[in-house]
């Protein structure tokens, strides 16, 4: 009988928990910033993997390293140009060789200790020599920025601390994007002592020299960051506070900012943008392309082989129509593997035209006047370059069958997905790339050299081999001449435009939205940013 | 009472050997090898030996499934290919998320659906009735998801009463203690964390609370319409006892046994809906965690995150049996 009692007692209680809850009107969010700087709370779709800046390859895991850590040099705020950073000049000797940075002085790391020639030392061991007490990883950008460890074919022969603040690396041969990788995210200053202390654990526990100090990590929830008052740069950063808030889904998250609990938001969907740019508290910021998204070919299976095939293909596809359909107008049609943000690109080339009754005759010319059936991969999940990619692939699949070629829409779980393509299993395949550097190289290169064309961990997935191509590229990897390499690059587009390997579908731009009191935020085109300068305003 | 828990505790005792081959053998299942499966194809051969050792995949299965066994038994899951870091340490936060939000969900399904069907039992036929049954009628057919971004569009983004995301409102952080953030509040004497902590749990714990609490609704109602016609309860209306304790004491005690098994199978099926949920609401629970770990492929949390649930799953059932026994003593000797 008591327990009856209880139960309604309890009952009662809670009922009346939820009622007050809902009745009353509880002040949703308070958006009225109490300190000067104040909180910005930047809202994203996933959590970042590591912060060990060395040891990861995600932009998520960037987004927020950027804030802790800075480089030896920098990318400008809106572009690939190379700026001084941690190091405030430096020089290459005549034959491409040697590099010398002067580093900035007085700069301390978060746990106090001093920035100098010798943590520079440290850092670039740590990635290079696998015998460093802290090489504990994978250190995959090092390996590939840098052609592997050392001993291992690495382009570095040595790094050495000349003085206090020079620091010198000795390369076994010139490496043209060399100043471009070191900008990269991934090459960030670590404390030494913090590597020591935490050793793997760096992952969750980052000391840099950046505008802001690791707080907390709530894992999938939150990451805390609180401004570095000791920061080397005079007057910034300008917030007191970063929380990198999880959100997976894209509209809960428009809901949070329209509502005020977050201030940024990433990843707003194409099709929102007209929205958010009707709401009076709320901006829409664009990021520069630096992406591409591309039909891949496998050029090493029939009938794909034959170039006849391949540019009837490029003439079917009606871009402006896919550009229309799924990015909502962000985004321009590709005629280059790489995108015109990068410098390099070759702006005499004209794109196929798009002309089904051309493209049906050049069939017919290859030998396949009734076309032919093949399958057509298409990744399971979107990509800033390609937003809906089942979609794009329906709509592809209808150009191809009004020039005769019947396509068989296939996807695969996404890590799958990767493999097989990797693996050179496709005929067809839809894929893209965003640049980690600015350079050309990172995107002919890595795309369609026949270095990269290697199964089964191939990323020229169209399985391309132009040895014109290859001695084009590499000769431009050794040549430290800017306007040199961009004619060696325009040669390379050209080549690769005629060869038709893949179909470069689109550059698009992806969106972000942010509350209207957020100044300062340029989006950068290598896909995330530091804070540093960002501010808000009321 | 004390010889049916030991019986139920030793039934256990299969169910969980059998989850347990189960768990083991979702890597080994795996055509190639486990070890490469895991480590992908950019693995050296060094780490894709070092794993292979370490998971014993030289020894025969019989021992790697006692070795595997062992490890669970005490404590130890594994590490996450991902972080690097012990699942046993990794997964507390995100298990205490989401247990949270289940007992919030539960505790809402439970108050709205048993008071809902006695009310409607009770005044059958009446407007209550007709209309309690018609949104329990919806409220089982409703689509999670869709229910969650409703709420968030009239009560965080229209009406702006409620968070729409998240545990806690991250300008105003609290600090974690137990992981179970009302409790935390309560202990630290923080009252406005405490309503901050309560407001976010509320659409998300209605958005998972409310198909349990409409089949909570309909089983309480059908059974105490039952209850409502035996003798007894005529009996206690004749010695005239207001109709409120007729249905509240006397009939509600008789009726309550087959609405608790409903309610704990509700709450194990809330384990599943979670996902959603915690998806769409940002919440930062074990759901997530395990679809996270998916999407990576790190299959030593998808192994450990799934023994978790399903024993957690487990308890749950055993905790109602033995409830429903305590509340029932007939079932014992059945």
């Amino acid at each position: 009988m008591k327990k009856a009692l209880q139960l309604l007692a309890v009952s009662a209680l809670a009922g009346s928990l939820v009622l007050t809850g809902c009745g009353s009107k509880p002040a949703a969010e308070p958006n009225n910033a109490k300190k000067a700087g104040g909180t910005l709370i930047y809202g994203r779709g996933g959590d970042s993997v590591k912060l060990d800046p060395h040891n990861v390859t995600d932009g998520e895991s960037f987004r927020v390293t950027e804030n802790i850590y800075d480089t030896l040099v920098d990318f400008e705020k809106d572009s690939t140009k190379v700026i001084p950073g941690l190091a405030t000049e430096w020089q290459t000797s005549a034959d491409g060789k040697t590099w010398t940075f002067k580093l900035r002085q007085g700069v301390k790391f978060h746990d106090g200790t001093d920035f100098n020639a010798k943590a520079v030392v440290y850092n670039f061991e740590r990635m290079w020599d696998k015998n460093h007490p802290q090489h504990k990883g994978d250190f995959e950008y090092f390996h590939d920025m840098f052609g592997g460890f050392k001993g291992e074919g690495s382009v570095i022969e040595g790094i050495k601390a000349v003085d206090d603040y020079t620091v010198e690396f000795k390369l076994s041969r010139p490496l043209a994007p060399f100043l471009a990788n070191l900008a990269m995210s991934t090459f960030a200053i670590i404390s030494p002592a913090a590597l020591e202390k935490y050793g793997e654990k760096i992952a969750q526990n980052p000391v840099g020299t950046g505008p802001f100090k690791f707080k907390e990590w709530k894992p999938n929830d939150s990451i805390t960051l609180e401004k570095n008052d000791q920061y080397w740069q005079k007057g910034l950063p300008k917030l007191d506070k970063i929380v990198f808030k999880v959100i997976p889904d894209n509209t809960a998250r428009l809901t949070a900012l329209k509502s005020g609990e977050i201030d940024v938001m990433d990843g707003l969907n194409p099709s929102d943008v007209k929205q958010v740019e009707a709401d009076s508290k709320l901006q829409v910021l664009l990021r520069p392309s630096m992406n591409v998204g591309y039909l891949a070919m496998n050029n090493t299976k029939k009938p794909f082989d034959n170039p006849k095939v391949r540019q009837a293909i490029s003439m079917a596809i009606n871009k402006k129509g896919l550009i229309d359909s799924f990015y909502a107008g962000l985004a321009q049609p590709a005629v280059n593997p790489m995108p015109p943000s990068v410098w390099g690109y070759n702006k005499d080339i004209k794109d196929y035209e798009y002309n089904p009754e051309k493209a049906k005759q050049l069939l017919a010319e290859a030998g396949y006047p009734n076309g032919f059936e093949t399958d057509f991969w298409a990744m399971p999940v979107a990509r800033p370059y390609m937003p809906q990619p089942q979609k794009i692939a329906e709509a592809i699949q209808a150009d191809l069958a009004k020039i005769g070629i019947k396509t068989k829409i296939v996807s695969f779980e996404w890590a799958t997905y990767l493999k097989k393509t990797k693996n050179g299993e496709h005929p067809m395949a839809l894929l893209g790339w965003t640049g980690d550097n600015g350079d050309p190289d990172n995107f002919l290169y890595v795309l369609l050299d026949k270095d990269t064309a290697n199964p089964p961990a191939a990323q020229n997935i169209s399985l391309y081999k132009s040895d014109k191509v290859h001695e084009l590229l590499t000769k431009a990897q050794v040549t430290s001449d800017q306007a040199q390499r961009t004619k060696l690059y325009e040669e390379a587009q050209k080549i690769i435009h005629e060869d038709a390997p893949m179909v470069p579908l689109v550059h698009s731009r992806p969106a972000l939205a942010a509350a209207k009191s957020v100044k300062g935020y340029v989006p950068h085109p290598k896909g995330s940013e530091s804070l540093v300068d960002v501010s808000i305003e009321k | 009472m004390l010889s049916y828990t030991g019986r139920r505790l030793l039934q256990l005792i299969p169910v969980l050997i059998g989850m347990s081959v189960i768990v083991f053998s979702i890597i080994r299942a795996i055509p190639g090898d486990p070890a490469l499966t895991i480590l992908g194809e950019r693995a050296t051969p060094e780490a894709v030996q070092e794993l292979r050792l370490q998971l014993g995949l030289d020894k025969p299965l019989i021992t790697q499934y006692a070795t595997y066994v062992g490890h669970v038994v005490t404590g130890d899951l594994g590490v996450s290919l991902r972080t690097k870091k012990p699942i046993s340490e990794e997964l507390v936060p995100y298990l205490t998320a989401t247990i949270e939000l289940t007992v919030v969900s539960i505790l809402i399904a439970v108050v709205v659906g048993v008071n809902a069907g006695i009310i409607a039992a009770w005044k059958k036929a009446s407007w209550f009735d007709y209309i309690a049954m018609l949104v329990a009628l919806i409220g089982v057919s409703m689509p999670i998801f869709w229910l969650g971004l409703m709420e968030q569009w009239v009560f965080a983004e229209k009406l702006g009463w409620l968070p729409s995301t998240g545990r806690i409102n991250p300008r105003e952080p609290i600090e974690a203690i137990t992981g179970f953030y009302l409790l935390d509040t309560i202990l630290q004497g923080n009252w406005q964390g405490f309503w901050d902590v309560f407001q976010h749990l509320i659409l998300p714990g209605i958005a998972l609370g409310t198909i349990p609490m409409a089949i909570i609704a309909r089983m309480t109602r059908s059974s105490m319409l039952e209850v409502m016609k035996s003798d007894y309860v005529r009996t206690a209306r004749a010695k005239g006892l207001s109709e409120f304790w007729v249905v509240y004491k006397h009939a509600l005690k008789n009726a309550f046994a087959p609405v608790m098994t409903v309610i704990g199978l509700q709450t194990g099926t809330l384990l599943g809906g979670a996902v959603l949920t915690e998806t769409i609401f940002g919440w930062p629970g074990i759901g997530r965690y395990i679809y996270d770990a998916i999407s990576f492929r790190d299959y030593p949390v998808i192994q450990s995150g799934i023994l978790v649930v399903s024993a957690l799953f487990v308890l749950i059932n055993l905790v109602v049996d033995l409830l429903y026994a305590w509340l029932d003593p007939r079932i014992q000797y059945k």
